[in-house]
């Protein structure tokens, strides 16, 4: 399935789905199953051209893609400019604290700002839930979520689903439980949408300040004590505890948390033998993960981080020269 | 002599009771006459399939004005007033300065005045500067013509100050309005708690911070006897509390305002701030409570609660956005597309929520048609449909949640002491 269209005779091209129709990548939840299933096999097959090469692709090249972070980050910022400049474009860094917002512009101003310097696409960070929605109202370019407040974090759940099917195939029918700050995560968010739609049963377990039984209105199921769930479980995704985020501390210490909650040695014998580890980064050692099982057999947090790279390059090239395709046919 | 004839049209006035076909005759500014025949009057005007109301009131409007009149000016609102419908508006003092001084209200009166649209009653804060730590002079505010006094829209936190207001007031026979919200639980608050905050990951206002306010302000009224009037009622609970206190005899009145019966909480989910508003739109299990409290007279009052914000304020984050929604020239529509066209509420119903009830919160002799009564009148059209589009706004914000949305029902004709002021989408 695909049409393939070559820009020379010897440089790859993944084969892409027959029809992509978004210029955006906004939420994880607006997608059809088909959609995100689409996503992650062009990213898969990215990942397999970079276990075999690091030449540079020229499927974007000519266009210019812009990081606009309102909230700090290396790791999704860099693995955005590595994936964009893999694919040939150009790449343009913006941040909020070095920049005219500091002099009070408004985030409209500043997206139109860029996007009249000839930038394609913006991949926006910002704290608060629905700003890449209203941008993409407000400008022209595509536009990617890289994580706004709680609400999403697209690539991530994308990542964090290919990374899994991965290691085991279809989703259908495992069950993933997600671990932590449930409630301020958009990790969990995305994940919760991508999963559920792909057919895995998804447990939400934290603390139950974090953890609202709402969520059982959704389909999802709902856990206190992970100590309960894990021998159910065949992929735990620990999610940072993010004390910048807090207004009122739904739990009494970081101590009590890691006792509750902490994936460590003695937690794993009471998991199954083949159980997945998966954590966004970064961890916070010895709260949410002990070190030994970040680094043990079980882990696949570094794996994460490939597939991030991959996931990236697919949805800037499903948005960018897919689009292109599409409308020239 | 001047006189104007309105003829043939549905005259409805709760206040008596009277729903009928009729004429109605105006002389020298008042009521002169039911019933009247035509006699060569010097003009008519034509109420044919119209119905002819008491001048509407609405109690809660924010003018920004002193302070910022960006948003809205006394003279642009009252403007925007008459072309809702409305002869009569009140005015909350959430200004800057605040107005808790006799020289700041009469600035209000000199205004509204000058620009000669609707009537404006002012509000006067409870509290010195509304800071909410000391009362503000208010027998001298009551004496400069404030008709009521409140710190709106921010709460009133301290209970010893409220209790001592309620209590003092008393004596002046004016009411205090409350805005109920506790502000611990609303912190940064965007949206009402619930399932649709939940998956949005945006930071929720319980229905408890409504709740908990709206019960302490009531047990406070019950205690003194002092006659309290709750702003912008939204949440089941509330009006719960309120129907039981009610049924105790608690002088107690209480409004909600279009957006609480007519839009919920899954207007967020496109992350525009134009629904973003306090109390915020909640989810359809309290909107139906709130139009349960309006059938059953739980709910006295139908407000606009407008609350003007110049546009490049609402275009912004979400969490930076403020609060606020216009509502002065869609109240009408929003009432009789929500309530009376689907049946909740017959005509006499609605339009005493928007006359009487009010006149009667304020203490003042208005929102009725008899025989003597300053002529502030107006003339609907109870079946026209039209599209909400905020450019012909006559205020300077467009910061509604109905743009593009088709409603029914307009006033077509407004008098305010005899005179027309407004008249089929022109101001005179």
């Amino acid at each position: 399935m695909g049409t393939e269209t070559t820009t020379s005779d010897t440089e790859f091209m993944p084969t892409f789905p027959d029809q992509w129709q978004r210029r955006h990548l906004l939420d994880l939840e607006s997608l059809s199953a088909e959609e995100l299933q689409a996503i992650l096999n062009v990213a898969e097959q990215f990942k397999q051209y970079m276990g075999r090469s690091r030449e540079k692709l020229s499927l974007l090249k000519g266009r210019t893609c812009a990081n606009i972070f309102f909230e700090d980050s290396t790791r999704t910022r860099n693995s955005f400019s590595l994936a964009a400049r893999r694919l040939g474009a150009d790449t343009v860094e913006f941040s909020a604290s070095s920049s005219s917002v500091s002099k009070g512009e408004t985030i409209i101003d500043t997206a139109k700002t860029i996007e009249a310097m000839n930038v394609d696409l913006l991949v926006v960070r910002h704290r608060t839930p629905g700003t890449p929605h209203m941008l993409s109202q407000n400008v022209d370019c595509s536009i990617i979520n890289a994580g706004d407040g709680p609400h999403e974090h697209p690539t991530q759940g994308l990542l964090d689903i290919l990374t899994i099917q991965q290691h085991r195939g279809d989703l259908a029918g495992l069950t993933v439980a997600l671990v932590g700050d449930i409630a301020h995560s958009r990790t969990a968010r995305s994940n919760i949408w991508g999963l559920k739609k792909l057919g895995a049963h998804v447990i939400v377990c934290g603390p139950s300040t974090l953890v609202s039984q709402n969520w059982e209105t959704l389909g999802v199921e709902v856990a206190y004590s992970l100590d309960d769930i894990l021998p159910r479980c065949d992929v735990l995704n620990l999610l940072r505890i993010q004390f910048e985020r807090q207004y009122t501390r739904p739990f009494p210490s970081v101590r009590e948390y890691a006792l509750l909650y902490a994936m460590n040695q003695e937690r794993m014998r009471l998991a199954k033998d083949d159980i997945l580890i998966m954590a966004p980064g970064p961890i916070n050692r010895g709260v949410e993960i002990t070190p030994d099982v970040a680094d043990g057999p079980h882990s696949v947090i570094l794996d994460q981080v490939h597939n991030g790279l991959a996931v990236r390059m697919a949805v800037l090239s499903l948005l960018l020269h897919q689009q292109e395709t599409n409308h020239s046919v | 002599m001047s006189q104007i004839l309105i003829r043939n049209g549905r005259v409805i006035d709760p206040s008596q009771g009277l729903d009928r076909v009729t004429n109605i005759l105006v002389e020298d500014g008042r009521i002169a006459a039911l019933d009247a025949s035509e006699n060569g009057q010097a003009t008519t005007i034509d109420a044919t399939d119209r119905i002819v109301a008491p001048g509407l009131i609405d109690l809660h409007v924010q003018l920004r004005e002193p302070g910022h009149e960006e948003d809205e000016t006394i003279e642009s609102g009252t403007a925007a007033a008459l072309a809702g419908g409305f002869t009569t508006i009140t005015y909350i003092p959430n200004t800057e300065p605040p107005l808790d001084t006799q020289a700041g209200v009469q600035y209000v009166h000199q205004k509204a005045t000058r620009a000669n649209h609707c009537r404006v009653y002012v509000l006067a804060c409870v509290s010195k500067n509304r800071e909410g730590n000391e009362l503000a002079e208010i027998g001298t505010l009551v004496e400069a013509g404030a008709i009521g006094l409140t710190d709106a829209m921010r709460p009133l936190h301290n209970t010893e100050l409220l209790r001592r207001a309620l209590e003092y007031c008393r004596m002046f026979k004016k009411p205090i309005f409350s805005h109920p919200e506790v502000l611990e639980l609303t912190h940064d608050g965007i949206m009402h708690e619930g399932e649709t905050s939940m998956v949005l990951g945006l930071a929720g206002m319980p229905a408890d911070a409504e709740d908990v306010m709206t019960g302490r302000d009531l047990r406070l009224a019950e205690a003194t006897s002092g006659q309290l009037h709750l702003m912008n009622i939204s949440s089941g609970g509330s009006v719960e509390l309120i129907r039981r206190a009610k049924a105790r005899g608690v002088a107690v009145s209480a409004e909600v305002c279009p957006p609480h019966f007519s839009l919920n909480d899954q207007t967020l989910r496109s992350f525009n701030a134009n629904f973003k508003i306090n109390p915020p739109l909640r989810s359809q299990d309290h909107v139906e409570a709130c139009i349960e409290g309006l059938v059953d007279g739980t709910i006295d009052v139908i407000a606009s609660g407008h609350a003007p914000r110049a546009s490049e304020k609402k275009m912004r984050e979400l969490d930076q956005a403020p609060f606020g929604m216009v509502n002065l020239e869609t109240t009408l529509a929003l009432t009789i597309t929500h309530l009376v066209a689907k049946g909740h509420l017959d005509w006499s119903s609605a339009l005493a929520k928007l006359t009487i009830n009010p006149a009667r919160v304020l203490g003042i002799d208005r929102g009725t048609l008899q025989v003597g009564a300053d002529a502030d009148i107006t003339i609907i059209n109870p079946d026209v449909r039209w599209q909400v589009c905020a450019e012909e706004f006559h205020s300077p914000s467009a910061n509604t949640a109905y743009e593009g949305v088709e409603l029914q029902g307009r006033a077509e004709h407004v008098l305010v002491g005899g005179v027309i002021k407004y008249s089929v989408g022109k101001l005179l």
